[in-house]
């Protein structure tokens, strides 16, 4: 089976986000007010065969912990979902 | 025989040759070390340099450490050899786990290209045995990435077991506890974010790298005695 993935990465709550922050601090100058708490992440796609979901999962949390994140600052939520049977 | 200095090249790296005149400036022999080769080639001590491996990215280090020559490092650093990673070097070191924590961006997004003040924090470690405690020495830094950050029980560790061996005067990038280089646990790897190697020579600036540079040629003399 195939699954559609869907990685967020983003910084661990506590460190620091200068991208965010940045971002933030120049919204009201453009008259966006109220706005608070901005986080700069990444977003990661790709499919993935695998004989099932649980199988899926097992791999992909192993590819974020070992790659895609660097787990000293940063956290994955992984979105998952079936994409089909390979022709 | 003096000294053989592997300097690690990865596609991206740009800072191998300053590396390896500054080796040779010391009287040793500098050698590069192919990222895809899987072997240091009998070298008696690796340096993985600055530039931006694999170009950076994802994030810098994570796809260099993957490179076949990293294994071979690893495996060498194990024995005892003494590694050095240098700005980049020293992210690359970070993500294959030869040292602890992570470098995220500066503080207040800035890139940062100037001479900084570095405190000789402790010698037992092979990049600063030839220096003092207390020492202060001026060394270019260049980097974007280079705010050092870890865990709390990994910093208290790091303080505990007298593994950070050098801290900026004057933080310039937001490194927690002032970190500009730390040792792992054997005292046989070292990172750091600043360039010894630009610093060898008065005529650039600062020869204040030496002592550093000299501390490493010395440690392979060390391992191979």
């Amino acid at each position: 089976m195939v699954f559609s993935v869907h990685v967020d990465v983003q910084l661990r709550p506590g460190i620091a986000d200068p991208q965010g922050s940045t971002i933030e601090r120049s919204l009201p100058t453009l008259g966006f007010d109220g706005i608070n708490g901005v986080r700069v992440g990444k977003s990661i796609r790709f499919e993935i065969e695998a004989t099932d979901e649980a199988a899926a999962r097992l791999e992909v949390d192993d590819l974020c912990r070992r790659f895609l994140t660097n787990p000293v600052i940063e956290d994955a939520v992984v979105e998952l979902t079936e994409a089909g049977v390979p022709a | 025989m003096s000294a053989r200095v592997g300097v690690v090249l990865f596609p991206g790296s740009n800072c191998e040759n300053d590396v390896i005149e500054a080796v040779r400036s010391l009287g040793g022999n500098g050698e590069i070390l192919w990222h895809g080769d899987a072997t240091v080639n009998g070298v008696d001590a690796v340096v993985v340099p600055g530039g931006f491996a694999h170009g950076d990215y994802l994030r810098p280090g994570a796809i260099a450490r993957f490179s076949p020559v990293m294994d071979a490092v690893t495996k060498f650093a194990a024995d005892g050899g003494p590694v050095v990673g240098i700005c980049n070097g020293f992210q690359v070191l970070t993500e294959a786990g030869l040292l602890p924590g992570a470098l995220q961006k500066n503080r207040r997004l800035k890139f940062l290209c100037t001479t900084a003040s570095l405190r000789v924090e402790s010698t037992d470690s092979v990049l600063t045995s030839a220096a003092s405690v207390g020492q202060v020495l001026r060394v270019p830094i260049n980097h974007f990435e280079g705010n050092y950050t870890c865990l709390p029980d990994t910093l208290a560790e790091l303080q505990d077991q007298d593994r950070i061996v050098l801290r900026y005067v004057d933080n310039p990038n937001g490194s927690v506890d002032d970190i500009a280089g730390i040792c792992n646990e054997a005292r046989n790897v070292v990172g750091l974010m600043p360039h010894p190697e630009r610093a060898v020579n008065e005529l650039l600036g600062s020869a204040d790298g030496v002592p550093l540079l000299q501390s490493l040629l010395d440690a392979t003399s060390a391992v191979a005695g």
